[in-house]
């Protein structure tokens, strides 16, 4: 009997209960009572099992909130024991996650422990099926042969243009953002040194538009507020994300601020999720459609007057005015270039006066001031438009609307919460941008509680990010010189950006301080001012390298080697079928992972799942274990950019190695090859600066000293005051020069390990003020923990909201709770602006030309739509520079045979393909299901629990069906719209049942500006299986 | 090691004249709030449970629905349960439920259990399963009203949540209370517990949940594990909890049996009462005699 007919039941007891009670029962307790049992009367709770364990600190891997996690292993420190972690809770002194940890942490265990845990070095030869073991020394031997033989081969030292390039693009590196930043900053080392330009990690498939987004918007790429921050918030709105299944610790604060502030919070989503559970109110909207809704918003709050004039006025361009030739039309920017699919952007700017600076009207009467062009731009998104587009009910829409402008006065604040529901989109940047546009016109944008938070996927993507580990980025958001940029000099005028507006910081000014300190990491000794630094080491791009493309020259038989270091890469790009006959086409395949995953094992057959001939695919694999988290030291950097020490609990498994002992031998026997055989170009791999007390095994230690920076010479500040002493760790990146008496290899990292110390590993959870906590870990920029806080206060400094004073002035400098993100000896009234980062200071509703895809947002439909029109365009009313690669323009579907929208995303239970390893979470998520309205159910005939074969244009997956409410039919257009959740956690591996990537449903069609591709807005038919 | 405890109010199959030590009984009642309006559903406190009591259920299968596994098992001792409800006109609700063991004050199970010391009754409330005194007759699982214990194939044991006696045997808080990201699981003393859920009652009747309660259930004298409901009217909205949940009055008439005075004659009650339902079939206890009996658990149970 279930519980409910049990109620229903009441006291009925059946005829099994009522032998058991009155027969059975009454023998054995009346020798009890009679005294004839020998049992005394004993009891004992279970004997607590961590007593005298090792306690280790260690911050969870999987997701951006970085959570603190105590780690016990066996063992109490004795030499002769060998530890071994045995459980894992909550951190409860962690400010973030204060002991909680959600159900991928909380079976965390199961990860370091999978029975999939790779063991010992493997290889697969060409054509052969099965693993075979080998030594590591066997395996380094025959990689670097391989790498070295590929690269002599495939070097390009000049273009043909006669430009010095030195390129190698026919090996691709993918580095892992759940690895350690030391780890990270080694992989950039390594793959530029070799000249790599695929270098890439997993930012590129999810959060590469956040930085896009936002960086244009306010000056950095990254969530503007923190996790705890939420708190403050009077509405939140949580849309293009799903923290309560993706974040749930983090999320925490979010439920803070209904419980604690009263908050409202409300979810606009394709399904009803678990963060719609508990929310105040949830309203559907069609997969692809946000940005509609969000230029809904802004033309509500404009046309309703329902905007922060004073804040707009202050701190956003609103009065600045656009170059006459700026022209908006049927969907399309001036300048786009129809031939090339993409814009000449020059038309995208501000007119300038005399003074180089741009013209302004404070009184927003001008017709070309940013204001009304906004205005102008967004007027088409009327309600009834909106809810045309999107499918979501008026009355819905505006509800929403209502209770976003009720905080666009000052004491009031929203925070928005996102993560890949925007990002994952073909116009994913642009999404985050009309975010950005609503948030400065509400004045949310550097106010506790408000902000665009967004929330980052892996544990140290965000860390991966700062890194550059990205085709044509360097560290610290400095860009990978293009073939053009032939020297330093010609660099740093290219990429130091002109200050547009009086008075403002414009920070990027320092742009040569920071390269000059990157090269001067990166080459040691050997950049010196005669050779620029080394900058001509450094590899030049010609082209995005990005996952996309090399899947594409793969394809074309135009790659040779890839090495690939925790990236279940055919699990995570798109069209994984395109992945895999890829890979096929390579000559080596190198894996470092901790656990067995698809991309290693992409040449096994594997049913339907994987139906390939082994035989048939020449690509020799390496399969190389590495260890996890939990067996390092090490930092990474959390969704709010904090960057967290941990430390190792055991010793890596079996003969697992740390991926620095992984790169620095590789390395080591690279340079071996070269210099007993020569080959082309061996300087930059030669003279990479690896002077570590082991070349083949740095410490993490010894790399995030090398990462922060040092004093080369005596530092000295203008006024001839001492900074910093020879061989002296820095302290700030205000110190570096461009003379090469200072090194650091990412400049934003600067201060995270000075003179005092690790900065990452202070556990200080003091509270300083609405709940901020500058004594944890260390956030780069400078510790600042709320991006752009100076606008928490008026230009004359006086908090917009009393209640909320986050910084003030006291006569002299800024201070309050959080380091300031302004000059702290700028008086207010100064003139000055508060966003520091961007040429004229002032947040960007108009973003000028820093986006591929236009100034203002605008609603295109997805590649694969469900409706013949964009209701807002002629034409084809898609993307016109969204990225596609004409080989796969037959791969998309259209909506005649494949008429429901899919839409893929994470669950609370798993981390992407990764959880599925771990037994606990393949406990409460065992199998592959999805999600499909009533009505369509009804219409196919399906019930909850039937399999069901979902197909795109580019192959299917079968799956559970899971019936619910909670995915509703939608009016779109005139026509109804049907959606189909697909959850992507399992795979062909791991513990939970065999299931099929869901990725092999995904197109590819990429972010205009990131080439991030379309997860979540694409074309399925579905069936009953 | 095993050691006396001292601290047991009650135990199962055990008569007045057999009494468990019990003089530490100055202790705090404790008591698990699970606000349900808070609840994601994430299933962190199902995870961190089975991690903490080192429990590995099988991988099974989907269901065509969110909950797995499905029911509770002697390896899965809380499952999240999930429901969705649209009241006509309402928006929708998707309401989970995080289903275990409610600790009860006056435990079915430990009434219901023939087994000397199977099954305890700590005075901080929790009721806790003594492994090696169990049987495996499964009394405890008729006799709960909950329909929470499960027998274990592999030794034909029972077993269920123990409210981590283990951990707060050292001063801690259980597995799923901490791990929980959202707050919606708290833990402390059962007057603590009440007094947080009275704000929380009040935050969401001011919500628009007229109905919002707090669910301690009498019938079973209270329960050490609560719920915040925002239909408390309608427990059994949230896959079927029960309204009014009581112990079946046989365990009670069984537990009279215990008595050693009793013992006869109730020997007897209960022969008639087999001889009874041989001859003629199953019946439902009248009502008085349910009332007599948990009027009678009542005052004992001061």
């Amino acid at each position: 009997m279930d519980n409910k007919e049990k109620a229903a039941a009441g006291i009925k007891i059946n005829r099994r209960q009522f032998f058991k009670i009155s027969a059975a029962g009454l023998g054995a307790s009346s020798i009890a009572v009679v005294g004839v049992m020998p049992t005394a009367a004993r009891a004992e709770v279970r004997q607590y099992k961590l007593f005298r364990a090792t306690e280790t600190r260690n911050n969870c891997t999987y997701c951006s909130v970085g959570c603190g996690i105590l780690i016990y292993s066996l063992g109490d420190g004795a030499k002769n024991a060998k530890k071994k972690i045995f459980h894992i809770e909550g951190d409860p002194d962690h400010p973030v996650s204060r002991g909680s940890l959600c159900p991928k942490g909380a079976g965390i265990l199961d990860f370091v422990h999978s029975s999939q845990r790779l063991k010992y070095p493997e290889v697969r030869e060409a054509g052969s099926n099965e693993w075979k073991r080998i030594s590591w020394n066997e395996a380094l031997d025959r990689i670097a042969r391989l790498m070295k033989d590929d690269r002599d081969a495939n070097f390009i030292e000049k273009n043909e243009k006669g430009q010095l390039v030195n390129r190698w693009a026919t090996t691709g590196f993918l580095g892992s953002s759940a690895a350690s930043n030391e780890t990270g900053i080694l992989d950039v080392k390594f793959a530029r040194a070799l000249g790599m330009v695929h270098l890439e990690n997993q930012a590129r498939l999810c959060h590469g538009p956040s930085v896009a987004g936002l960086a244009p918007s306010f000056g950095r790429g990254a969530m503007t507020n923190n996790w705890v921050d939420i708190k403050n918030a009077n509405v939140i709105l949580v849309m293009g994300g799903n923290p309560a299944e993706a974040h749930p610790v983090g999320f925490k604060w979010a439920v803070e601020a209904k419980i604690r502030n009263n908050a409202y919070m409300m979810v606009v989503d394709p399904r009803f999720n678990r963060t719609a559970a508990v929310s105040d109110f949830y309203s559907p909207i069609r997969a692809g459609a946000d940005t509609a809704f969000l230029l809904g918003v802004a033309n509500y709050l404009l046309s309703q007057d329902k905007i922060q004039h004073e804040y707009v006025k202050a701190n956003t361009n609103a009065p600045l005015i656009v170059r006459e030739d700026y022209v908006f039309e049927n969907g399309l920017f001036s300048g786009y270039d129809a031939e090339k699919r993409s814009y000449d952007r020059s038309s995208w700017a501000y007119e300038l006066g005399a003074d180089g600076y741009a013209l302004r009207d404070e009184t927003l009467q001008h017709p070309r001031c940013v204001f009304n062009l906004l205005k102008k731009h967004v007027e088409r998104y009327t309600p009834e438009m909106v809810s045309n587009i999107c499918g979501t009910p008026k009355a819905d829409f505006l509800h929403v609307c209502e209770k976003l402008a009720s905080t666009c006065v000052p004491d009031k604040t929203t925070s928005i919460l996102y993560a890949l529901g925007w990002t994952q989109h073909v116009g994913g940047s642009q999404m985050i941008r009309a975010s950005a546009i609503v948030q400065l016109l509400l004045g949310n944008i550097g106010m506790p509680g408000g902000g665009i938070n967004a929330l980052r996927g892996h544990s140290n993507v965000q860390g991966f990010t700062d890194l550059g580990v990205l085709t044509t980025m360097l560290p610290g958001y400095l860009t990978l010189p293009n073939d053009n940029q032939e020297s330093l000099k010609t660099y740093l005028e290219q990429r130091t950006p002109k200050t547009l507006a009086d008075k403002q910081i414009n920070y990027w000014k320092n742009t040569s301080k920071f390269m000059v300190s990157f090269l001067k990491g990166m080459w040691g000794d050997k950049a010196t001012a005669d050779n620029e630094w080394g900058y001509h080491w450094l590899p030049k791009w010609d082209r995005s390298y990005d996952v996309m493309a090399f899947v594409e020259q793969m394809n074309k038989g135009k790659a040779n080697g890839y090495i690939i270091q925790g990236f279940n890469v055919i699990a995570a790009a798109a069209s994984s079928g395109k992945v895999r006959s890829g890979l096929a086409k390579l000559k080596y395949l190198v894996v470092i992972d901790p656990l067995q995953t698809e991309t290693s094992s992409f040449w096994q057959n594997h049913g339907e799942f994987n139906d390939v001939n082994p035989a048939e695919i020449q690509t020799t694999v390496f399969r190389l274990p590495s260890s996890c988290f939990a067996e390092e030291n090490g930092s990474i950097a959390n969704s709010a950019r904090w960057l967290q020490w941990h430390w190792a609990a055991q010793t890596p498994p079996h003969e697992a190695w740390h991926d620095g002992k992984f790169l620095g031998s590789l390395l080591m026997k690279l340079r071996d090859l070269y210099a007993k055989e020569g080959g082309i170009c061996p300087e930059p791999l030669m003279n990479v600066d690896w002077h570590y007390h082991d070349p083949k095994d740095p410490h993490p230690e010894e790399v995030a000293k090398q990462l922060n920076g040092y004093a080369l010479a005596d530092l000295f500040d203008d006024k001839g005051n001492p900074v910093a002493k020879k061989g002296e760790l820095l302290s700030s990146f205000a110190h570096l020069r461009d003379d090469g008496t200072t090194s650091s290899l990412c400049w934003i990292y600067t201060g995270q390990w000075t003179q005092a110390g690790n900065m990452m590993a202070r556990r200080d959870n003091t509270d300083t003020g609405l709940g901020n906590t500058p004594g944890w870990g260390f956030a780069w920029p400078a510790n600042r923990r709320l991006l752009y806080n100076r606008a928490s206060a008026d230009p004359s400094g006086k908090p917009w909201d009393p209640n909320r004073k986050f910084l003030h002035w006291d006569g002299v400098k800024w201070g309050g709770a959080d380091v300031p993100d302004f000059p702290p000896t700028i008086a207010p009234g100064s003139g000055v602006s508060p966003f520091i980062m961007l040429q004229d200071g002032v947040g960007h509703l108009f973003s000028l030309g820093a986006m591929t895809d236009g100034p203002f947002p605008e609603h295109y439909e997805p590649e694969e739509s469900p409706i013949p029109a964009n209701p807002l365009h002629s034409g084809s009313g898609k993307s016109p520079v969204a990225r596609i690669f004409k080989d796969d323009k037959e791969s998309f579907g259209s909506r005649n045979e494949f008429p429901y929208v899919a839409t893929s995303y994470s669950i609370t239970e798993m981390f992407r393909h990764w959880t599925k390893h771990a037994h606990l979470n393949a406990v409460v998520q065992p199998e592959q299901f999805v999600e499909i309205s009533e009505k369509l159910a009804a219409s196919k005939g399906i019930k909850a629990g039937d399999l069901i074969k979902v197909s795109s244009k580019r192959g299917h997956i079968r799956g559970k069906a899971v019936v619910t409410k909670r995915v509703m039919t939608l009016q779109v257009a005139g026509q109804e719209v049907e959606q189909v959740g697909i959850p992507v956690h399992w795979g062909f591996e791991g513990t939970t049942r065999k299931g099929f990537l869901a990725n092999i449903l995904s197109p590819r069609v990429g972010d205009a500006n990131t080439h991030t591709p379309e997860y979540k807005a694409f074309l399925v038919n579905i069936e009953k299986a | 090691m095993s050691m006396q405890s001292q601290d047991i109010i009650r135990r199962s199959a055990t008569s007045s004249l057999t009494p468990p030590p019990q003089v530490r009984d100055h202790k705090l009642e404790v008591a698990k709030l699970i606000d349900v309006s808070i609840c994601i559903g994430c299933k962190g406190c199902q995870v961190a449970c089975s991690e903490w009591n080192d429990l590995r259920d099988e991988v099974g299968h989907n269901h065509g629905i969110y909950d797995n596994p499905v029911d509770l098992t002697a390896k899965s001792w809380t499952v999240m349960r999930f429901a969705e409800h649209q009241s006509e006109g309402g928006r929708l609700q998707w309401l989970i439920r995080k289903d275990g063991c409610m600790h009860c004050a006056d435990p079915g199970c430990l009434k219901a259990c023939p087994s000397p010391g199977a099954i305890i009754q700590y005075a901080n409330g929790v009721v806790d399963f003594q492994s090696e005194q169990c049987i495996g007759c499964g009394y405890c699982v008729t006799g709960c009203p909950f329909n929470v214990p499960r027998i274990n194939k592999e030794d034909n044991k029972a077993y269920k949540c123990t409210l981590c006696s283990d951990r707060l045997a050292v001063g801690q808080e259980p597995s799923c209370v901490k791990t929980c990201p959202t707050g919606a699981i708290q833990f402390g003393t059962k007057e603590d517990m009440k007094l947080v859920a009275e704000d929380r009652v009040k935050d969401l009747k001011a919500r628009g949940y007229p109905n919002a309660g707090l669910y301690d259930p009498q019938g079973v004298g209270g329960t050490h594990v609560m719920y915040v409901l925002h239909h408390a009217d309608q427990p059994e909205l949230y896959n079927g909890l029960p309204k009014d949940p009581s112990i079946s009055p046989l365990v009670g008439l069984w537990k009279g049996v215990a008595k050693p005075l009793a013992t006869l004659a109730l020997a007897g009650v209960a022969l008639g009462s087999l001889f009874h339902y041989v001859t003629k079939g199953p019946n439902e206890v009248s009502k008085e005699i349910e009332d007599e009996i948990e009027a009678e658990d009542k005052e004992e149970a001061k």
